[in-house]
């Protein structure tokens, strides 16, 4: 039982409070007991924030079953990635899909969940190679709307058994259901990694340079281009002579494109990419689009913007823009495909023009036929995916 | 197996139905003749017939939202059919049905090399999506056994594997888009070249939905430049439980092998009788396979070796080249072929955590002796996807019976150890009645929840999935 928490929390502060379960129990309990929106809130960290009580899942935390021999974890939603990070290390293990941090760019404290990583579905630069945050989701366990206590998938990497809830959770914001449990894959962390950077000062060049390097056959995990640097990145990770010897490869096939140099590791320049590390202090609204590749040079010059990075060779652009600027708008009338959210924006700017790409109506009217199945209460982060 | 009762209202309808299919298909699109439609009666599971009262084969979008459109008015059940590979039972029609087959849609719509993905219609077949970009050394990563003939419709639906699945990811994996055509004809596009569709994950619950959202007629696929070369190493120990350790340590030590098998005594004795690969007589087997350059495939070898030594094999066998490697896959690749030599047999494809995979594989032994079937296991190591393949003879009355109990009770065991019912081939009408053993009725509910927004006159694909018990208020209220 939540004794200590009181059943209408709303009317007997007089203002929004806070909830904090300490178990998946708890959570249900806090779900069925309440009448008023809830901000479901991980660490906090990534910015998507709605009107309600808080329900915080910092409560829910801790390693359930760890074994490195099969590539699976399985952890409370609420754990912090530092820590989830701490223990695969130990194993030589870590979670691929890179999530990113994004304390820096939004200029916000708290502490990073796993939760929070998968709700968001959020994937750095490997996405491209090895697949986004959803593809290592094995099974997940989450509270409804209703406070039902839900399981889907499960913890082994191949599992067709049933409807595959476990990805319509993985960037569901928390308007379907409240992680309270997650079983993911994990990757060893490979033996070396090595940079590559080619001087590159158009765009298209740069794409078609990284489309090289990642249409060979020398298994890429990263592919960047920032235009303010002129410097197109390459990453390939693995035994440490084979990395040497795909670094050599691609330096053949990249000398065509500009003046190749080798960086080595450098995990911080790639952990800056993953964050968006130099549009931090910067004003203005950060946006990131995504679109097949080659539609990137179609469309970065027609956005006006203060500052470009390209991630995913050249299909995930991040976006520095003056407030208030609608760059979907733009991306209509480049006549390119894709879908734009709004990461970083006032309240006024996020209110009018949404985070999220808003669908086609038949895709919005069964997004919208789902959230009220799942939650037809309206509580959860309600508003936030339309 | 229990199917529904076919709705009578519905049969005497066929010639109204004819006369309105006809009125917006091509002649040949349209099979109402019963010998013909015969043809449609069974898919891979062929213990199970029954032929639909009609079968289209359209051959674009529109004809499939003019069908859907006109079943969904005149509430007829549809059942999309891919190639009819499915070995659960997932495209067997009700008599009241409407077989809608995509074999026909079978175009390449678009190759793009430099964004790395083609457009195919549905109705394409899994290899020759890999045939369409070979010429440029690419490929399309899922590669189920059947991919010579099954369709990219029913590796959707099914959201199929394959042996290079521990690399390179399953079908969702390596989906990007689809066209795809819901049962009120509304055609809607979810995803396409770029990566990770906006909104909710739709594409993700689409995939493995065994056709019960909606019918797929296109789809954006990931190509991936092929790797300079593979080769296999196979290694023979004389306890499961031995060669399952090795598994788990060349895991841990951070190679990612491109396929791990692992084949039993019994499967190994088969498949030496019938295919002469010069397979070493042991208890366990694993064929591992890595890829990269020369040098690369050399040096992963190495280290699996120097594993493998660790744990005392009784046989280790490098392929030197591509004959070599050859003869060490004949034998897996012949393991079906093997065993239907022998008898008639039930595939299974449960998946289990790899730690369990000993206990698991002594008690499927045990189990055997108790049901008085023999059994051989043949299966993804790596991703711990077990093949058990029980023989029986479908001639000796009680003998499916007593093979689908022993099947029964080998699935509930994986569950059991923290795994799942099917790991690639999909529920269907095979694995329906053991679904609430993996799931709590709450949990299965959730899921029906999705049929119901996609799907909510429930016509789609009816009888799969789901126990009919946990779905017949839905179907009779619609």
């Amino acid at each position: 039982m939540m004794g200590a928490l009181p059943p209408n929390p709303q009317n007997i502060f007089g203002k929004m409070m806070m909830l904090i379960p300490k178990d998946e129990a708890e959570l249900a309990e806090a779900i069925v007991g309440t009448d008023t929106p809830l901000c479901i809130k991980g660490g906090g960290t990534r910015g998507f924030e709605v009107e309600g009580s808080v329900l915080s899942l910092a409560g829910l935390s801790g390693i359930e079953l760890y074994e490195p021999g099969s590539l699976t974890l399985v952890v409370k939603a609420g754990t912090p990635i530092a820590q989830v990070e701490a223990l695969l290390a130990s194993e030589g293990q870590r979670m691929a899909f890179e999530p990113m941090d994004a304390r820096g760019l939004l200029g916000g404290g708290g502490e990073p969940t796993i939760g929070g990583a998968f709700a968001t579905n959020a994937s750095g630069p490997r996405r491209i190679q090895g697949g986004a945050a959803r593809d290592y989701l094995l099974g997940v366990r989450f509270v409804d709307g209703m406070g039902q206590v839900v399981k889907n998938g499960g913890r082994v990497m191949k599992n067709v058994t049933g409807y595959d809830l476990v990805k319509l959770m993985a960037g569901a914001h928390g308007t379907l259901g409240v992680l309270s449990e997650v079983a993911l894959k994990v990757l060893p962390i490979p033996e070396a990694v090595a940079t590559l950077s080619v001087a590159v000062a158009e765009l298209s060049v740069a794409v078609q340079a990284m489309s090289a390097a990642l249409g060979s056959p020398f298994d890429v995990t990263g592919a960047s281009y920032d235009p303010e640097t002129g410097l197109v990145h390459i990453r390939v990770e693995g035994f440490a002579p084979s990395v040497a010897y795909r670094q050599d490869r691609l330096v053949e096939v990249l000398a065509a494109f500009g003046e190749v140099s080798a960086q080595g590791s450098d995990a911080n320049l790639w952990r800056g990419i993953r964050d968006v590390s130099k549009f931090e202090g910067r004003v203005g609204d950060v946006w990131r689009i995504s679109v097949k590749p080659s539609d990137a040079v179609i469309l970065a010059p027609l956005l006006g913007t203060a500052g470009l990075l390209f991630d995913w060779g050249g299909g995930l652009i991040w976006a520095l823009s003056t407030e208030g600027t609608d760059l979907r708008a733009k991306m209509a009338q480049a006549g390119v495909t894709g879908h734009a959210t709004l990461v970083r924006g006032s309240a006024e700017t996020k209110a009018a023009l949404g985070r999220f790409q808003p669908q086609a109506a038949p895709l919005e009217e069964i997004s919208k036929g789902l959230r009220q199945r799942f939650d037809p209460r309206g509580l959860l982060n309600t508003g936030l995916m339309g | 197996m229990e199917m529904p009762v076919p709705d009578p209202a519905i049969l005497t309808r066929k010639a109204h139905l004819v006369t309105r299919l006809s009125a917006v298909l091509p002649g040949d699109a349209l099979i109402e003749d019963e010998r013909e439609t015969r043809a449609y009666e069974c898919d891979g599971l062929a213990a199970y017939r029954c032929p639909p009262m009609l079968a289209v084969l359209p051959r674009t979008t529109e004809e499939v939202s003019d069908i859907l459109r006109i079943c969904h008015e005149e509430g007829v059940p549809v059942v999309p059919r891919g190639a009819g590979t499915s070995l659960a039972g997932g495209a067997l029609p009700t008599a009241d049905s409407v077989i809608l087959g995509v074999a026909r849609m079978n175009e390449v719509l678009e190759t793009d090399y430099n964004n790395r993905v083609i457009r195919v219609q549905s109705g394409r077949t899994n290899l020759s999506v890999s045939g369409a970009v070979e010429e440029e050394e690419f490929f399309y990563a899922p590669d189920p056994s059947s991919q010579l003939a099954c369709a990219i419709a029913g590796n959707i639906a099914m959201n199929s594997g394959g042996a290079h699945c521990l690399k390179y990811g399953v079908t969702t994996n390596n989906l990007l888009g689809v066209t795809m055509v819901m049962m009120d004809g509304t055609v809607v596009e979810i995803g396409g070249a770029h990566l990770d569709a906006g909104g909710l994950d739709l594409l993700g619950v689409i995939c493995g939905s065994e056709g019960q959202l909606g019918v797929v007629t296109e789809a954006t696929l990931r190509i991936l430049r092929k790797p300079e070369g593979a080769r296999p190493v196979l290694i023979g120990f004389d306890s499961n439980e031995v060669a399952g350790a090795c598994v788990s340590d060349i895991i841990k030590a951070g190679v990612l092998p491109v396929a791990i098998e692992f084949m039993d005594r019994p499967c190994i004795a088969a498949c030496e009788a019938f295919a002469k690969a010069g397979y070493p007589m042991c208890e366990a087997l694993l064929i591992i396979e890595v890829e990269g350059s020369e040098a690369e495939i050399a040096h992963q070898l190495s280290l699996i070796v120097e594993i493998a030594r660790r744990h005392n094999p009784v046989e280790l066998r490098e392929a030197g080249d591509a004959d070599e490697a050859a003869r060490i896959w004949l034998g897996r690749k012949s393991a079906f072929g093997a065993m239907g030599q022998i008898n008639d047999y039930m595939c299974l494809d449960g998946t289990i955590p790899v730690a369990s995979l000993p206990a698991v594989l002594r008690r499927i032994g045990e189990l055997s002796q108790d049901y008085g079937l023999e059994v051989a296991n043949v299966f993804h190591a790596g991703d711990g996807n077990m093949h058990p393949l029980i023989l029986f003879d479908a001639n000796k009355p009680g003998d499916l019976e007593q093979c689908e109990a022993f099947g029964a009770e080998i699935l509930k065991l994986c569950v059991d150890v923290g795994g799942c019912l099917t790991g690639e081939h999909g529920v269907g009408i095979e694995k329906r009645d053991l679904m609430l053993y993996q799931y709590a009725p709450v949990d299965l509910e959730a899921q029906l929840l999705v049929k119901d927004v996609f799907d909510p006159k429930w016509l789609l694909n009816p009888a799969k999935v789901f126990p009919l018990g946990a779905t017949k208020a839905r179907r009779s209220a619609a």
